[in-house]
């Protein structure tokens, strides 16, 4: 079976990508267009380390086919700093030490820029519904919720 | 495996119907890519139907609503009108899943998929909701509970897709509800579900209603034994009592990790009361 070419956009850039039909966008990312940040954790869509945004929606990108991102757009963790200057998320992650081993973080930071993009006044409750499907084995979530609470905080405040 | 992204259901259809062997349709791809991964499933075809411009929106249709077959369901709970019209289908296909899975996952796969425990499956059999579906030459409607015949299994012929769900339009003082049970609080697989869509007159009788059951058969069952427990009642205690041992009677769970027989055939009963109230409530009745 030959390859199917794919012309998309990733972080902005236009991206030309030869894939296999039945490969994951997650594996593009990580295997084609060596964009490693995004992880895979359990390859089901139930733990959000895979988290993207496609054409403004969060999805997991374990559950996109490579072939499915032809002529949409898709950010990564990779396109979250602008340059040097970490995100605002990224900061507080640090601030509150809401990471221990890190391979959960990229997806909740990802899901949770989507969140305060789309609700930037959430409730506690709120952020922890909606950061439900991204799964941390290491901090119990209490950093992680706090930690984009004050973002969220800090965001509207500017 | 081949992967095709057609732009009309015509082309769909033709691709479903004229290739040899096992084909899937790609709405959200939320059921299938898992399926595709663990070996469950190895078509040798892939329709996806995401470039179907006209699969891809909400519209209005006689009062009512057409869903398309490749909506997902954050679309859905972002749409005013349809939230206002039919929260209780709006809700049961909010509890599928995570904001990741919210984001790809339609209701028109979520039916297909067929699975005994699909959220959105009883909401939209309770709502007496509608599919259309598409084939390589005709359309036809038929009502959503002739979809499924079993677990994993459905009534569409070779070439068939679901294209669109419709939600007919709503007589004054009526209401839905769904509810499912499920051991944690977010982020499962319900292990007994009751979706309840009614009517009130105007003194708050009820004049009609529809009541079905996720979870506790090998397929969502539609329970008129419950239904008419609720009809010409106010929904006062004996009734509620009525429909919940009409649920429980029409019950035929099976046991596993999520839970026993004998709770599923109890709590099911339990759900339907609840999820009545709330569509009474919301019917306006008091």
């Amino acid at each position: 079976m030959s390859q199917i070419a794919v012309s998309t956009t990733v972080n902005g850039d236009a991206v030309e990508y030869l894939c296999e039909s039945d490969e994951t966008l997650l594996d593009v990312l990580r295997d084609r267009l060596e964009l490693t940040g995004t992880k895979e954790g359990c390859g089901s869509g139930d733990c959000g380390a895979c988290s993207v945004i496609l054409d403004g929606r969060l999805v997991c990108s374990c559950l996109v086919l490579g072939a499915e991102a032809e002529g949409r757009e898709v950010e990564t963790i990779e396109g979250m700093a602008e340059g040097e200057t970490l995100h605002p998320l990224q900061k507080k992650f640090l601030e509150h030490a809401a990471l221990q081993c890190g391979v959960c973080t990229p997806g909740f930071l990802v899901a949770a820029k989507a969140l305060l993009e789309t609700n930037p006044d959430p409730s506690e409750t709120e952020v922890r519904y909606w950061l439900a499907g991204n799964l941390c084995r290491c901090t119990g979530y209490d950093k992680i919720v706090r930690a984009v609470l004050d973002t969220a905080k800090d965001m509207r405040s500017v | 495996m081949q992967y095709e992204a057609p732009e009309t259901t015509k082309a769909a259809a033709k691709l479903l119907f004229g290739t040899r062997g096992s084909t899937r349709v790609l709405a959200g791809g939320t059921d299938l890519l898992v399926q595709l991964r663990a070996g469950m499933k190895e078509p040798g075809l892939v329709v996806d139907i995401k470039h179907i411009a006209a699969l891809g929106a909400i519209k209005k249709e006689r009062g009512g609503f057409r869903i398309g077959a490749a909506v997902p369901s954050a679309e859905m709970s972002e749409h005013a009108g349809l939230c206002k019209a039919w929260p209780g289908v709006v809700e049961a296909a909010g509890l599928i899943g995570s904001t990741q899975i919210q984001g790809r996952a339609t209701v028109a796969g979520n039916l297909c998929n067929a699975s005994p425990a699909a959220d959105s499956v009883p909401a939209m059999i309770a709502a007496g909701a509608v599919a259309r579906i598409a084939g390589p030459r005709k359309r036809r409607d038929i009502p959503v509970e002739k979809i499924a015949t079993g677990p994993g299994k459905t009534s569409l012929k070779k070439g068939e897709l679901v294209e669109s769900i419709f939600l007919p339009k709503r007589p004054p003082r009526s209401g839905d509800a769904y509810l499912r049970f499920i051991p944690r609080t977010e982020m499962d697989i319900a292990a007994a579900s009751a979706g309840v869509s009614l009517t009130l007159d105007r003194k708050g009788v009820c004049t009609d209603a529809r009541v079905a059951l996720g979870a506790v058969g090998p397929r969502v069952i539609l329970v008129k034994q419950a239904a008419k427990a609720l009809i010409g009642t106010r929904l006062d205690e004996d009734a509620l009592a009525a429909l919940a041992a009409a649920c429980s009677a029409a019950a035929r769970p099976i046991d596993d990790k999520r839970g026993t027989q004998e709770f599923r055939t109890h709590v099911v009963g339990v759900l339907a009361r609840r999820a009545a109230r709330i569509a009474f409530e919301r019917a306006g009745g008091k």
